[in-house]
């Protein structure tokens, strides 16, 4: 090959992957902006505030899945926060050799469950048994897709914080918990805060376990053992539908999950030192 | 670290509860595949091995088969992974080589941000967006096909291989691309030659982590691959095993239903289980843990 092609074929393929990358961030531009256009236009005050009216009527609001999602991510946050929390503590202060590997194998094998599965496995864990579908079901089904992420934020927090700061509090005799409660973990508190918004960030938006454990609800959902309305399976129902309102407030629903995620994601890189990567 | 025996009351409970919760993860997992085993045993009970490669799946008749929807899931797949890895491994290496540090730290944020979007909000986009233009290009009647999850299915995972492979590209020693440019290659020439094979074992990692999350993917190809249980072109409707859940599960009226239903999930759990497990190694080998938050 001649200098002369090589150098085309370097600056062709250079620009390629040029091309590649700016075809990639158009796709999320392309995203957002549909998303806001269609959603704005949508979104009113009956959203909030009023039930879905019956089929066949227009207007209406999703009041109760935005309360819906609230209670599921509150259960899923009971469960996945502190078996995160603790087993994030443990491969990063306690955890040594083939058990810590094992852990943090299983916490990744955990991460790459398809939700749908994740479903399934919350279904036969609690629908079964109490013959029912309900809140519960859904939290615990959000609750196991937030401990895998959990784990990895926890560790990662707390490694960040020096060793030095747990060998000043080792060597006036605090004991390890205490050190730990009381010294690394504020230390390492606003990482580890937003460690759980950005996993609450992630569940808010998972359908795939809610279809057959929350299942859905036209009207409000009393305590946690009724089946319950959430945000991304009234987008879901909303958007097969035949009606054209429904397809309206679908975007509707869409562009509030989507502030929500923006929102939070935005947050957590503006207020942390830099992550490595998205890991 | 002081022995157990010589510890405070604390920290033993506290070293208990550490060890307690990260048991409770290693029990999850086994719990996944014993209850999905236990509660599918009709169904390979009643239809033995040959629930695999069975083509009919007619709940009337009650004659359960996998093999429509593991062809759909392997289909999509595909699809998927054809338009992903150019285009991701393309922005990988504009982003590890070419891109000014602050354009490529930015840049990488947004396609994050890619991976951050709700699969049901790809779905809805496909459905009102997608599915017509597939539709207009007129290789298809219907709009919803193979080839429309497929191209969603790319979309979602372009985040996993360039994110992952951009922490590989940049971890490449200098000295590797300093040989090849000393022997008056070219950059691409160094890239394709030097950087490339280099890290050739964590962009397979990276191809890997996305392709188990494209098997896995449910909301965003059920609405727009029209859910037709058969085995037809990349042109017409299909289904796929996580679609196939997503509708029927809370339909299913028998007990050998149910049970197949749950022995499709389980096959899903298997295959995922074990292309992810392998990415994961080879992602652990390079020491440098680099996963994707989603």
């Amino acid at each position: 090959m001649s200098l002369a092609l090589r150098h085309r074929v370097n600056w062709i393929a250079l620009g390629m992957t040029g091309l590649c990358a700016l075809a990639t961030v158009s796709v999320l531009f392309f995203l957002l902006g549909y998303i806001a256009v269609n959603g704005i236009g949508a979104l009113n005050w009956d959203f909030f505030t009023k039930l879905p009216k019956p089929v066949g009527e227009t207007g209406g609001g999703m009041a109760n899945a935005i309360v819906g999602t609230g209670k599921l991510l509150l259960l899923a946050s009971l469960i996945g926060v502190p078996v995160g929390f603790f087993g994030g503590v443990y491969l990063a202060e306690l955890g040594r050799g083939k058990l810590a590997f094992a852990v943090r194998y299983a916490t990744d094998v955990l991460n790459g469950v398809p939700s749908i599965v994740v479903g399934i496995f919350a279904y036969v864990l609690v629908v079964l048994p109490m013959k029912s579908f309900s809140t519960l079901a859904g939290g615990v089904a959000l609750g196991i897709m937030m401990i895998p992420i959990a784990v990895r934020s926890t560790e990662e927090f707390l490694r960040l914080v020096p060793a030095s700061v747990r060998e000043a509090a080792y060597a006036l005799g605090v004991p390890q918990w205490k050190t730990l409660f009381f010294v690394v973990v504020p230390a390492a508190m606003r990482g580890l805060l937003t460690g759980v918004l950005l996993d609450l960030a992630r569940v808010a938006g998972e359908t795939a376990p809610l279809l057959f454990t929350a299942l859905n609800n036209r009207v409000w959902s009393h305590g946690w053992l009724e089946p319950v309305s959430s945000l991304p399976v009234m987008i879901f129902t909303y958007a097969i539908s035949p009606y054209d309102d429904w397809h309206r407030q679908a975007w509707a629903a869409a562009l509030v999950l989507m502030i929500l995620v923006l929102a939070v994601n935005v947050g957590a890189r503006l207020f942390l030192p830099r992550r490595r990567g998205i890991a | 670290m002081p022995k157990s025996s010589c510890l405070s009351w604390g920290d033993r409970l506290f070293r208990w509860a550490c060890l307690g919760f990260s048991l409770l993860i290693l029990g999850l997992v086994a719990g996944f595949a014993g209850e999905l085993a236990w509660n599918s045993r009709l169904a390979f009970r009643a239809f033995g091995p040959s629930f695999l490669w069975t083509r009919t799946w007619d709940p009337v008749a009650e004659i359960f088969g996998a093999l429509p929807f593991i062809y759909g899931t392997l289909v999509t797949s595909t699809i998927a992974l054809c338009i992903a890895i150019p285009l991701g491994l393309g922005t990988a290496i504009f982003l590890a080589e070419l891109a000014p540090a602050r354009v490529s730290e930015t840049v990488g944020f947004l396609v994050e941000l890619l991976a951050a979007v709700p699969s049901v909000i790809y779905g809805l986009v496909g459905v009102f967006i997608l599915v017509p233009v597939v539709r207009q290009t007129g290789l298809t009647p219907h709009g919803v096909c193979l080839l429309t999850a497929g191209i969603i299915l790319a979309v979602m995972i372009v985040p996993f291989i360039t994110t992952v492979s951009r922490e590989v590209l940049l971890t490449v020693p200098r000295s590797q691309r300093e040989a090849a440019m000393a022997l008056g290659a070219t950059h691409w020439e160094t890239v394709w030659t030097a950087i490339l094979p280099y890290a050739r074992s964590g962009i397979a990692g990276s191809i890997f982590l996305a392709l188990a999350r494209a098997l896995g993917e449910t909301m965003a190809v059920t609405m727009v691959i029209g859910n037709r249980p058969e085995i037809a072109s990349v042109f017409e409707p299909g289904y796929t095993m996580a679609a196939l859940l997503a509708n029927e599960f809370s339909e299913a009226t028998s007990d050998l239903y149910l049970h197949s239903l749950i022995g499709i999930g389980l096959v899903l759990l298997g295959i995922t289980v074990v292309v992810n497990g392998a990415a994961r190694l080879m992602l652990y080998r390079l020491g440098h843990p680099a996963e994707v938050r989603r």
